[in-house]
């Protein structure tokens, strides 16, 4: 490499609070890896390689070429290590639903940090009556003093915590989108920064092959309780679908396979709240004028803010439950 | 109490044909009713779109009302269905943000309704004085401040 008198790329990814299904995703590039491997060196990757957080401080800032941030933020953790990454990458991606939006863990923004640790760790039917073992930021053994990050009081974005050069959306995102982030820094044809990356410009519908009729429906139904028609739009048969509101650029994965889309791409461009516009749309969908039949015909959707923030509570207009 | 002196802020999306010539009614009638509204017109009840609702709370608004045309009076003969079919669902929206039942309300007001416009505006600010500053702002504001 050296002979060539390029340098390698410094690279990093890493996780915040995640599933770690982006980091599978980026696995599922494949023989691509192994290009990645040869112009590039992985300074840091939890999930598979080595790699200590004194290595990072350790470097120049801006040493590393590019970040991949993986995950939400919700613990100390998570925040130390967005600030340090930040510091030391030229480009830091928030890359995934969950960096770019908040993700499946935004949903947490419902409830609040006790209602979650009563839930899991003091009364939840898998937990022994009366076992008070609770997570504490600091213990004190007999060799000295532990500790462990202190969970917030809410699950941020990422932007939220640094500032980001790039979004790469989707739960996850797609190979194709990984391999065009890391050609386009290894060849240095970046985007504008700020901008959404390997994804579309216009919303789920507009890719979707299946036919609107302008139909209006009597009753909601959730996937598994209709057989539905492959060629009809879902929400016309009475599915959720966030199609609408959800910017494209996935090849319209879930609607193809017979899912609604669940809007893990994220608000359509111009769209300021994914969650009110899917409330409109589910809304035009009712047959009904009557405020006492359309309030019956809406107890099929039983669980309105899952559906309008599936992947972005915490990037919706009010974040979090008051 | 929190409440004492305090003044809210609503903000009331009317529509043009019904609901805002009956506030200019009340006002032409020099009906004496709370100045707590801001009136923002728009051509029907359906142009009011859930996000206008939620941009309102998140800037301040410690209420909102939604006026249109009576059921079956829309200038655009259905528009105002639009906006009875969106309310329910937005309403059970904001349950789950935790924002009050009274916060948001949605009211039907004729041009010819002056007097029950008074009445809507004073019975809401009533209720909103009663339940205090939306806390919306100042929540986000910590969050952003304080983990
Ligand atoms: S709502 Fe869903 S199924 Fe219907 S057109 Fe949009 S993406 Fe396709
Ligand atoms: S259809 Fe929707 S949920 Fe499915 S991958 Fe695309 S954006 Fe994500």
């Amino acid at each position: 490499m050296e002979t060539t008198g390029k340098k390698k790329l410094q690279i990093a990814l890493y996780w915040g609070a995640a599933c770690g299904g982006c980091d599978v995703a980026v696995l599922d590039t494949n023989e691509f890896i192994l290009d990645v491997a040869a112009i590039a060196d992985i300074r840091m990757w939890p999930i598979a390689t080595d790699g200590k957080y004194k290595d990072i401080e350790a470097m120049e800032d801006g040493e590393l070429d590019l970040v991949l941030f993986n995950g939400a933020v919700r613990n100390s953790e998570n925040e130390h290590v967005a600030k340090l990454l930040r510091r030391k990458a030229r480009v830091m991606v928030a890359f995934g639903s969950c960096a770019h939006i908040g993700g499946i863990p935004g949903l947490a923004n419902q409830v609040t940090k006790e209602e979650i640790f009563d839930r899991a760790y003091l009364n939840n039917p898998s937990i022994e009556p009366g076992n008070r073992t609770v997570p504490l930021p600091e213990s004190h053994v007999e060799a000295g003093a532990l500790e462990i990050p202190t969970a917030y009081k809410r699950v941020y974005k990422l932007d939220d915590i640094v500032p980001i050069d790039y979004y790469v959306p989707g739960c996850p995102p797609l190979p194709a989108q990984i391999k065009g982030v890391l050609l386009a820094v290894a060849t240095g044809q970046l985007p504008a920064r700020g901008s959404v990356v390997g994804a579309g410009h216009r919303t789920v519908c507009d890719d979707c092959r299946r036919t609107r009729h302008e139909r209006k429906i009597k009753k909601f139904y959730r996937p598994w309780q209709i057989i539905q028609d492959p060629e009809t739009c879902l929400l016309e048969q009475g599915i959720v679908c966030a199609g609408s509101a959800t910017r494209s650029g996935c090849g319209v994965r879930c609607p193809n396979s017979n899912m609604p889309c669940r809007g893990c791409y994220g608000p359509a461009p111009n769209v300021k709240d994914q969650g009110a516009k899917i409330v409109s749309a589910v809304a035009s969908i009712i047959d009904s004028k009557d405020p006492a039949e359309i309030d019956r015909i809406l107890e099929d959707v039983p669980d309105i803010m899952g559906y309008a923030y599936r992947f972005g509570l915490p990037a919706s207009m009010l974040q979090r439950r008051i | 109490m929190m409440s004492n002196g305090f003044e809210p802020k609503i903000v009331g999306f009317l529509c043009n044909w019904c609901s805002y010539t009956g506030a200019d009614l009340a006002g032409t009638s020099r009906i004496k009713y709370a100045t707590n509204l801001r009136v923002i017109r728009t051509m029907c009840s359906a142009r009011i779109d859930p996000t206008f609702i939620l941009k309102a709370l998140l800037e301040g608004a410690d209420g909102v009302l939604i006026c249109g045309c009576h059921p079956g009076d829309c200038h655009y003969v259905e528009g105002n269905y639009k906006a009875m079919r969106r309310y329910p669902l937005l309403k059970r929206l904001l349950d789950a943000y935790g924002i009050e039942n009274e916060r948001v309300q949605l009211e039907w007001v004729s041009a010819s309704e002056g007097r029950r416009f008074a009445e809507v505006v004073d019975r809401m600010t009533e209720q909103i004085k009663a339940l205090g500053p939306c806390k919306v702002r100042t929540a986000l504001a910590f969050d952003m401040a304080e983990r």
